[in-house]
């Protein structure tokens, strides 16, 4: 795996975090479609059913819906499962178990029994693979109450909020942006530290523009930050990281500075978290706000075979010109019903 | 310990259909549709399947194709099922189906802009009603029920013949709800459905005894009530003809059948996987013993129907057939990148003017740019 310092990728700090679950919690099951002797179609399971056997890791038959259930049962009665679905696209079956049960056990008993459940997914587009392997539909649980929503956009980030999720008391759902499975290397000692969950992580300070993005996202969110510090504007960098609860105070905190807000995701816009961002801001920061907090996310259609693949995702462009739209906003005239700048959207671009 | 007395309740069997055996001997005599040219059909279909299937490994190896399912030694079984359905029968297939897809009139080139990340090869020129490939596991058999529904009132209520659907789907889609929920209703409503089940005995890394305790994938049907057969799915004869029963049998009003046909992926599971990781050479050496093309051809030599000369003309021709599809697919127009939302409603809905205006502003600016 890594070198002397341990210096590894997001999916390889996957496996890490698994392992030292694994060998630490006899608790932890790992299971799911060929995470076994294949290590999972992405590898972030290579070597563990080896290092802890066919009865903590294993292969199940091909059924999404099985996968939900039975990891309800088995955390209801004190085990730990980590469920793989093979692609985010392929949850939907599951989506009764974790939307009827998984998330209502503690309610339904008034905390007699729980569901201390990881399902975790590789998430989102970019890697041109076939339909359904590329979806971003993180809104559609983070509407489930009940639910943790988590996703890691770094190698440190993926070993330490994955051992938080599989020692939570609750279900959560971690997300693995499998466009950056392995696009950069970091040092992550395996020395069990978990992250916090519930907190956003500030990864880059600036005092002009907050740009929150989670995932893949945060790779060309970054690059956009590191553009517009090249022309004097110094953007600050807020991943989530658990997108619900959401750690609304982080981002509140960095608008005293800023004033103006992106919100930036790969998934569709209408309803996506975006707008659940942008809401709870402007109920907590009204008067904070200079300029209406801006979306830039992917279209409202289906995700599109490859081909097209790159036009819906927002890269550094799309971003660049929302936080110029965000930038450049002034407010209109008393008197004048609607912002001419509300409208043009990425028009304002030079 | 008491031990009550039981009487039987029900019971079982489930049979196995060969024509051609691993040599390419007949083991009985082939049904009267199994004609020369029936056969010399088949075979050129089998090995036109295999070389789009080769040169879409290839190009996906270099860069010009996005990951692509094989269906190297399963040929038998997707020619068979496409050659029996009946031009207005509804095909509903899975994702591992190029040789279905060409018995079907699916062109190669739709079937390259289909892996190659392009929605058009989906919008079948030749089989209208045919449902695109389908991916995620088994519920393109629910849709098949409820076309076949859809056929049955066609039928009842403008008095047209009754036609059929057809699913296909792996055995590893056998272990989903989908699958059991599909066949219990085509049993109850008693609709003219087939499921042809491709057991390549692999569901990517899973084997099938990973996949289920039952001693065969057919006798599933079983418990829904609907007959099922077992064929050798490297024999293109036994496949067809379970097929092309089925499909009578469900034509005449009859009712829902089950097909299991036994194969061997002999390829990776698709360009994405490398089978090495998990299962022996000695396993994949072994299953080449089996697979249905050269089967096909010795029989067809020893009965006089096939020769080197036949051959090298069908390799020439199958080439050019194939250099001309690569071709069109090559130089085909892309999209424009609206297309996004051209599909998604019968009318685009005003709401999504301004996103739709934005896409294409970002792409004239991007090409100017
Ligand atoms: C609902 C769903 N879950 C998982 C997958 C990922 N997946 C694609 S093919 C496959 C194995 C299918 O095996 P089988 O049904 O035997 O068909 P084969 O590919 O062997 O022809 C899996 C797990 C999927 N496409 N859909
Ligand atoms: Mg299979």
């Amino acid at each position: 795996m890594g070198d002397q310092q341990n210096t590894i990728t997001l999916v390889e700090a996957v496996t890490q975090a698994l392992a030292f679950e694994l060998k630490n919690n006899p608790e932890v099951v790992v299971f799911g479609q060929d995470v076994g002797a294949n290590g999972g179609v992405f590898r972030a399971t290579e070597g563990l059913q080896e290092r802890f056997g066919a009865a903590r890791v294993l292969d199940t038959p091909l059924a999404e819906t099985m996968i939900a259930g039975v990891a309800v049962g088995m955390a209801t009665q004190g085990l730990r499962p980590v469920a793989e679905f093979q692609f985010m696209g392929f949850i939907y079956p599951g989506l009764d178990h974790i939307l009827s049960h998984a998330t209502r056990m503690r309610n339904r008993t008034r905390g007699r029994l729980s569901c201390p459940v990881v399902y975790r997914a590789p998430y989102g587009g970019g890697i041109h693979a076939p339909e359904h392997h590329s979806e971003s539909t993180e809104a559609i649980f983070a509407h489930i109450p009940g639910l943790r929503v988590v996703v890691p956009s770094s190698p440190a980030r993926a070993y330490g909020l994955l051992l938080a999720a599989i020692r939570d008391p609750d279900p959560v759902l971690f997300l693995e942006p499998k466009r950056i499975y392995r696009a950069a290397k970091q040092p992550v000692p395996d020395d069990g530290e978990a992250l916090p969950l519930d907190r956003a992580f500030v990864l880059r300070e600036g005092c002009d523009l907050t740009l929150v993005a989670w995932g893949a996202s945060v790779k060309e969110t970054l690059e956009a930050a590191e553009q517009l510090s090249a022309s004097g504007i110094e953007a600050e960098v807020i991943d989530p990281a658990t997108l619900k609860p959401l750690d609304i105070h982080t981002i509140i905190d960095s608008l005293e500075k800023t004033r103006r807000c992106v919100v930036v995701h790969e998934a569709a816009r209408f309803g996506g978290l975006g707008a659940e961002i942008a809401a709870q801001i402007q109920e907590y920061a009204f008067d904070l706000l200079e300029a209406p907090v801006q979306r830039v996310t992917g279209y409202d259609t289906v995700m599109p075979y490859y081909q097209l693949e790159g036009a819906y995702l927002p890269g550094v462009e799309r971003i660049l010109a929302g936080a110029r739209t965000a930038l450049e906003y002034s407010r209109c005239e008393p008197g004048s019903s609607i912002s001419a700048n509300a409208l043009s959207g990425g028009e304002a671009l030079p | 310990m008491h031990k009550p007395r039981l009487q039987l309740q029900a019971s079982f069997d489930i049979a196995h259909l060969q024509y051609l055996d691993n040599q390419g001997k007949a083991i009985q005599s082939l049904p009267e549709f199994a004609t020369p040219d029936w056969l010399t059909h088949c075979y050129r279909q089998m090995q036109l399947a295999r070389l789009v299937d080769d040169r879409a490994v290839k190009l996906q190896r270099t860069g010009r194709l996005g990951t692509y399912p094989s269906t190297l030694g399963q040929e038998a079984i997707g020619i068979a099922t496409g050659n029996a359905l009946a031009a207005d029968d509804v095909y509903c297939p899975y994702y591992r189906e190029t040789g279905a897809l060409l018995e079907r009139g699916v062109t190669i080139e739709e079937i390259l802009a289909i892996w190659g990340g392009d929605e058009r090869g989906q919008n079948f020129q030749h089989s209208p009603s045919d449902l695109p490939i389908c991916i995620p596991i088994a519920t393109q058999m629910l849709h098949a029920v409820g076309a076949a529904f859809a056929l049955k009132q066609r039928h009842q209520q403008e008095g047209v013949p009754l036609q059929a659907a057809v699913a296909s789907s792996g055995e590893g889609a056998t272990s989903k709800g989908d699958f059991y929920e599909a066949m219990n209703l085509a049993g109850v409503w008693k609709l003219p459905v087939v499921f042809v089940v491709n057991n390549n005995q692999w569901a990517i890394s899973v084997p099938r005894h990973g996949q289920t305790a039952t001693q065969t994938i057919a006798q599933k049907a079983v418990a829904a009530g609907i007959p099922a057969l077992q064929v050798d799915g490297n024999d293109v004869v036994a496949v067809a003809w379970a097929v092309q029963d089925a499909l009578q049998r469900a034509r005449n009003g009859d009712g829902p059948a089950l097909i299991e046909a036994i194969s061997y992926r002999l390829c990776d599971h698709t360009t994405a996987d490398d089978a090495s990781r998990y299962r022996s050479a000695e396993a994949l050496q072994q299953a080449w013993q089996w697979e249905p093309i050269k089967r096909l051809d010795r029989y067809l030599r020893e009965q006089g129907l096939w020769s080197d000369a036949k051959q090298q003309d069908l390799d020439r021709e199958l080439a050019t057939t194939m250099e001309m599809a690569l071709g069109n697919w090559q130089t085909r127009t892309p999209e424009p990148v609206t297309a996004i939302f051209d599909h998604l409603y019968a009318q685009l809905p005003e709401g999504l003017y301004e996103q739709y205006d934005q896409l294409r502003d970002e792409q004239q600016q991007g090409a100017g740019a």
